[in-house]
């Protein structure tokens, strides 16, 4: 039994899957009971905590991202599966999605108009660079869709990735104050516009935190943001002559 | 079994979202198409099964900590975002507010409009 050996051990660990994938479990738990601790603030949400907390982790044992998201991926890879079985809630709801398709085609298209115009207005106020600007443009669309729209239009798309992970986690935090603040009681509604504005990250919040029904809504919403971006912001920024 | 069930369907009509993606060359992701294909069979269907219930409600309650991996992402790019820091920060929070208020909104006004309609006729 010789201690010499403790930091070699560590040499080999850190770059074995297995460090990342413990990691990430250890830092959510940890991060979900500091939220319960906290009160379950929004603006502590388990993910961005969680998120906080491995980037630290990370930062201290030198583990770069590459070799961490060798083990993570493996939690990474679910998200595929998870987005299939939104079908499942949105098919539990459907006579509610049936009853209000128009209200939802016709706030799909108002919101997107709002993100994409407001995000572009407002960055090209204060001088952005063209790129973060075409970047950001997308940042509301669940991050596959988005990196593909961001290189479509001129942006650039790991960029755009690390946008639209903010703004997740903006949305969640604003999102359900902004709600309360406006007396907005109606699951649907609420869900919807979690699942919009703040794409996958908002449909897990909605289904941690606001049930079912609301979590249906989110995933329908962030779906159909997808699509409809897609096809709307190439148009938008030709408009716009960008 | 019934979780082996559950997620082989899941992942089949993912693989068949993302054959959809590649050979239609669209720009949308595999499983968001894999999502509108599995709806469409569970609507010619007409119930859930058992099985897919179970593995698919199992993986949307930990929804949020699948999201934790691609979220560490953002160290990656600390150094472009904090070049634009403040330009980014303000326009992420005011545009996101906006979104939220402006959809939450349109969608709750036309959805009463509705309601009222439909029990006032």
């Amino acid at each position: 039994m010789n201690i010499v050996a403790l930091d070699q051990l560590w040499v080999y660990l850190s770059g074995h899957p297995l460090v990342s994938l413990l990691a990430t479990l250890v830092a959510f738990i940890t991060a979900s009971w500091l939220n319960r601790k906290m009160g379950g603030t929004p603006l502590l949400h388990p993910v961005i905590l969680s998120i906080a907390l491995l980037i630290g982790f990370l930062l201290l044992a030198g583990i770069d991202y590459s070799t961490y998201f060798e083990g993570a991926q493996f939690i990474h890879f679910l998200l595929g599966p998870a987005t299939v079985a939104l079908a499942i809630p949105l098919y539990d709801h459907l006579e509610r999605v049936r009853a209000m398709l128009m209200p939802i085609l016709l706030a799909c298209c108002a919101g997107i108009v709002t993100a994409v115009g407001s995000t572009i207005g407002l960055a090209a106020l204060m001088g952005a660079a063209p790129e973060t600007l075409l970047s950001l443009a997308p940042r509301s669309v669940t991050s596959p869709i988005a990196m593909g729209i961001a290189e479509q239009v001129g942006g650039i798309p790991s960029l755009a990735a690390g946008l639209v992970l903010l703004t997740g986690s903006v949305g969640c935090a604003l999102g359900p104050w902004i709600l309360r603040l406006m007396r907005i009681e109606d699951p649907s509604v609420q869900g919807f516009t979690m699942g919009l504005a703040a794409h996958g990250f908002g449909t897990a919040h909605c289904f941690a935190s606001m049930g079912a029904m609301a979590g249906a809504f989110a995933g329908l919403g962030m779906a159909l943001t997808g699509l409809l971006t897609a096809f709307l912001l190439p148009l938008m920024t030709t408009l716009l002559g960008l | 079994m019934p979780l082996i069930v559950g997620m082989s369907l899941l992942l089949g009509c993912q693989f068949i979202g993302e054959l959809l993606a590649r050979g239609l060359a669209v720009p949308v992701p595999g499983p968001v198409l894999g999502m509108l294909v599995l709806l469409l069979a569970l609507m010619i269907h007409g119930r859930v099964p058992s099985a897919l219930r179970h593995s698919g409600e199992g993986l949307l309650r930990y929804l949020t900590l699948l999201f934790v991996p691609a979220g560490v992402g953002v160290m990656v790019h600390a150094q472009l975002i904090m070049a634009d820091l403040w330009v980014i920060g303000v326009t992420l929070v005011v545009s996101t507010a906006l979104t939220l208020a402006v959809t939450a909104k349109v969608m709750s006004w036309l959805s009463q409009r509705r309601l009222r309609r439909g029990t006032g006729a």
